[in-house]
């Protein structure tokens, strides 16, 4: 049994019949094909599947599509503006805070909704606020100097 | 444009990274794509009596199942152990990817279920009602290698995969003249790799060719296409095997796994593209761990702390079957590296490799070297504490002295170069240890309990002269090879055998084209994890992509400067001798004005107009690099920990790492390398550990009970360098992949033993929890 949902993601909305048991992370890429949202987990533990609902970093393994009716979600392929790089996602590129780049669409999803809470967050909230998202290749270290490399930026 | 070798280019792979672009094997979408879901065992050992799939078979969007015996009756083989060590007596016990009348751990595949839906997939395997009948369980490697213990294969008495052996001088005469001998029960637990990718593969069989391709999260797709041909019978020249984006892999992408073989028969059967994709819970069962060694070793030493004699036996847990280079791991990696980087001029060491019902074992990052440099070190530490040395001290007297031309250790190996001196120095100097031990005592004097730890190592990588993995028992190669292809434009393509997952080549190979051949990096293009567009390598593991690969492309490069300087030659109308090349341009000795480019160069041997005489169009160049011996990087690590006396937990204050990887081609490649090694070490140290209760039930089953480290657990590290270059190969580059996890662990553990040493604590098992750190000064201090 399939109910309706209206869902606007990346600015373009999808009025499409979905599963009630349809998880947002499958919506986002089985049905719409935006796959650069990733699942690396089944426990709402990795963040890998990071994105905002309503300007709000939300993990979406553990919301249903369902739930997103109606709302607002941005994906990692919605960030860059007119071919032009987030700052979080060039300060990613410039201090190297990627290696296999898996878990990087929800660090820099979770990085998002972190900065627009605290503009200029320490080196021990960055950390802090990087709680829920798992990175095994990159030490944490240039995660954290990219966030608030891109946080100096953004405040120009 | 030579400068481009050294330099922190930003990476060439981020922009798809960072945008959503990147397609890992999970995005592939094939025309005409169905869904496999595995299902597996809950016993760790019992008899399959039956398997009803009557239920499953028919819930919507079901297509077929499949078990064992199917897959068995279809002619499909056996998992292949591609690595069996000889004189070791080993033994390799038929391991099929679907159980076919036992389950030997939690999680061996009993069927398959495909249908058209991820979903429904899942649901339909739930739906397989399988009856077994339990079996005795065991799952300590001491145990089960005890009389009466439960037996897992009928091939391999007493549960004994092999026994090796590795021995040099004379360890009994070194023991009798000891002054000092200090003994410990060193446990180096089970570790769950946990890239963040899962595993997944998508496999499309084509019946009018008997052809497949299979997209695979693999470390070595070549390796995979090798061995597809053994497990499905296709012949390697219409299998095709693509690595696409890799998520990580830390060793636990390098086998060939059951679920490739099952994903191939199953699109064969079906007649249709079949998608596996694995969910965490499930990589926590089906995927390799890594470690689980329990080792028993005695060092022996004279007053003045210098180490006579290493004599160790050990028991490596292998889990129920012999993964893909399993066996390689415990022995050549681990027994070999005994030395350490220390002159120890007698060792010997006993190596049980052992079946036990859990999930099998192979490498995971450093893969052996972990587990010999933990050992090492921590008996250097003991002994140390035993002669109320400092730790550093003790270390000095027995360094190997600098070489730069091999050295031979008891154990056999020749190391290639060092300087273990110099690392040393640099990182007391950088962490100022004379400074922390003022600290310390005025800590301790305070009340605090804090810790300083000091690890110097060294590692085997650059996996390998081939002639010496034939020797040991590797079943493949161990060399490299590269393409380096100019087209018309002067635009470059490489082709090469390794597969990066995350490591960055497409940015250091292109850096190495760029300055060997002087083309704009921009210009480069590097092609890997694509059987089809590449040539034969055995892939990325071991710290061997640079090391061995771009060892391969320094040659492709310099053999294609090499005809590009006999054109421009031509063209200058001058004997080849008289030609001199610099930053991209050949020119006549003394007249760098009248130049020709690499670029018209490249674009008269593609159009091949006015060549010399009898010279093959084209500018491309393809070479096969066996390295003549293993490349020895090395380093020294200093941690300083801090334990909260109420809570007993650890926090990690300060770490400093100096590593010597040899010429240096991107240093923030290189430290971003060394960052992750770092956590990765620390997280055995302090956090990680895989645990079985005694039924085989696997405790620490998804992340919410295994705890991967996370950012708030670190300080800054602070790194430095030494550069000590290799001459194994063209680059004298060394691997530096898993130095910080093989430093890192001893480093930290000596540091909390540091701090628990006023408590007359002398060992706590890892994972050092909090509890276990409790006890442990409860126990020492109630004895």
């Amino acid at each position: 049994m399939k109910v309706p949902v209206s869902v606007t993601v990346n600015g373009a909305t999808h009025a499409v019949e979905v599963e009630p048991r349809l998880l947002l992370v499958h919506f986002l890429r089985e049905t719409l094909g935006l796959t650069g949202t990733n699942v690396g987990c089944d426990t709402s533990q990795c963040g890998s599947c990071t994105v905002l609902i309503d300007g709000e970093a939300v993990k979406s393994c553990t919301v249903l599509a369902v739930q997103a009716d109606g709302r607002q979600v941005t994906t990692i392929e919605g960030l860059a503006q007119n071919g032009k790089l987030h700052p979080l996602q060039e300060a990613f590129w410039e201090k190297h805070g990627l290696q296999c780049g898996f878990c990087t669409p929800g660090m820099i999803m979770t990085a998002v909704d972190l900065l627009a809470r605290n503009p200029n967050p320490t080196e021990a909230e960055v950390r802090h606020g990087l709680e829920g998202n798992l990175c095994r290749c990159t030490g944490y270290q240039n995660i954290v100097a990219a966030v608030q490399h891109a946080a100096a930026r953004m405040k120009g | 444009m030579a400068t481009i070798f050294g330099t922190p280019v930003k990476r060439r792979e981020d922009p798809r990274l960072l945008t959503g672009q990147a397609r890992y094997t999970d995005d592939m979408v094939e025309p005409g794509m169905v869904h496999m879901a595995v299902v597996r065992s809950p016993y760790a050992h019992a008899r399959i009596r039956r398997i009803d799939t009557s239920r499953a078979a028919k819930m919507p969007g079901v297509l077929a199942i499949y078990t064992g015996k199917d897959m068995q009756a279809a002619g499909m083989g056996n998992m292949p152990c591609a690595w069996v060590v000889p004189n070791s007596d080993a033994k390799t016990p038929p391991y099929p990817a679907i159980a076919v009348d036992t389950v030997r751990y939690v999680g061996n595949a009993v069927a398959v279920v495909v249908a058209t839906d991820r979903y429904l997939a899942r649901d339909a395997a739930d739906a397989v009602q399988v009856d077994y009948d339990p079996l005795p369980v065991v799952v300590d490697a001491v145990k089960a290698t005890e009389a009466g213990a439960p037996q897992l294969h009928a091939e391999a008495p007493k549960n004994l995969a092999f026994h090796w052996k590795v021995s040099g001088g004379d360890v009994e005469a070194a023991f009798k003249q000891a002054d000092v001998v200090v003994k410990d029960t060193i446990v180096n637990q089970r570790l769950v790799p946990n890239a963040m990718e899962p595993r997944a593969a998508l496999a499309k069989y084509d019946a009018a060719t008997d052809e497949v391709t299979l997209w695979v999260t693999s470390q070595n797709p070549h390796i995979v296409r090798f061995l597809l041909g053994l497990t499905t019978g296709i012949p390697e020249n219409r299998v095709r095997v693509v690595a696409p984006e890799v998520g990580g892999g830390f060793g636990s992408k390098i086998p060939h796994y059951p679920e490739d073989a099952m994903a191939v028969f199953a699109s064969k059967m079906v007649g249709r593209p079949v998608k596996w994709t694995e969910t965490r819970s499930e990589n926590y069962k089906a995927t390799i761990h890594g470690r689980d060694h329990v080792q028993e070793v005695e060092l022996a030493a004279t007053k003045d702390g210098t180490i006579l004699a290493l004599r160790a036996k050990v028991w490596a847990n292998l889990g129920a079957y012999l993964s893909t280079a399993s066996t390689g791991v415990p022995t050549i990696l681990h027994g070999l590296m005994l030395s350490g980087v220390y002159t120890i001029k007698n060792i010997h060491e006993d190596v049980y490799g052992v079946f036990t019902n859990t999930t099998p074992v192979d490498a995971y990052r450093g893969a052996g070297r972990p587990e010999a440099t933990f050992l090492v070190e921590r008996m250097v530490d003991l002994l140390a504490r035993e002669l109320s040395m400092d730790p550093v001290e003790v270390r000095r007297k027995n360094l190997i002295p600098p070489f730069t031309d091999g050295y031979a250790v008891a154990t056999g190996l020749v190391y290639d170069s060092g300087n273990y001196q110099a690392a040393l120095d640099k990182a007391l100097q950088l962490a100022d240890y004379q400074g922390l031990r003022k600290q310390q005592a005025e800590a301790r004097a305070a009340g605090r309990i804090m810790g300083i730890g000091v690890c110097t190592y060294a590692e085997i990588c650059g996996l390998g002269p081939s002639s010496v993995a034939g020797a040991v028992g590797f079943g493949g190669g161990l060399w490299e090879s590269a393409i380096v292809r100019f087209h018309p434009s002067g635009k470059v393509s490489v082709m090469v055998g390794v597969s990066p997952h995350g490591q960055g080549e497409e940015t250091t190979f292109a850096q190495i084209v760029s300055s060997e051949l002087g083309v704009p990096i921009e210009d480069v293009q590097v092609v890997h994890g694509d059987t089809a567009q590449t040539p034969m390598g055995w892939g990325t593991y071991g710290s061997r992509t640079t090391a061995v690969g771009g060892g391969a492309l320094a040659q492709a490069a310099r053999k294609v400067k090499e005809k590009a300087r006999a054109v421009a030659a031509h063209l200058l109308e001058a004997s080849v001798e008289d030609i001199d090349y610099a930053d991209g341009k050949f020119f006549v000795k003394g007249s760098p004005s009248k130049a020709k480019t690499i670029q018209d160069v490249c674009l008269m041997a593609n159009v091949a107009w006015n060549l010399p005489k009898g010279m093959e169009p084209g500018l491309e160049a393809s070479a096969f690099f066996d390295p003549p011996n293993f490349v020895y990087p090395f380093g020294a690590h200093i941690a300083v920990v801090e334990i909260d006396p109420d809570t007993y937990e650890v926090k990690l204050a300060k770490y400093v790492a100096v590593d010597d990887c040899g010429k240096v081609i991107n240093p923030m490649i290189v430290e971003g390398q060394i960052h992750g090694g770092i956590v990765q070490g620390v997280g055995q140290a302090l956090w990680e550990g895989a645990r079985y209760d005694d039924q085989g039930q696997l405790l620490t089953g998804s992340m919410m009970d295994y705890a991967v480290p996370k950012a708030e657990h670190f300080p800054r590290f602070e790194l430095g360098a030494t550069e000590t270059p290799t001459t194994v190969n063209a680059l004298g580059v060394k691997g530096i992949g898993e130095t910080g996890t093989i430093a890192s662990t001893p480093t930290v553990y000596n540091a909390v033993m540091d701090a628990l040493a006023p408590f007359k604590v002398k060992k706590v098992d890892m994972p050092l929890t909090p509890e276990r750190i409790w006890r442990a000064i409860r126990d020492a201090q109630g004895s």
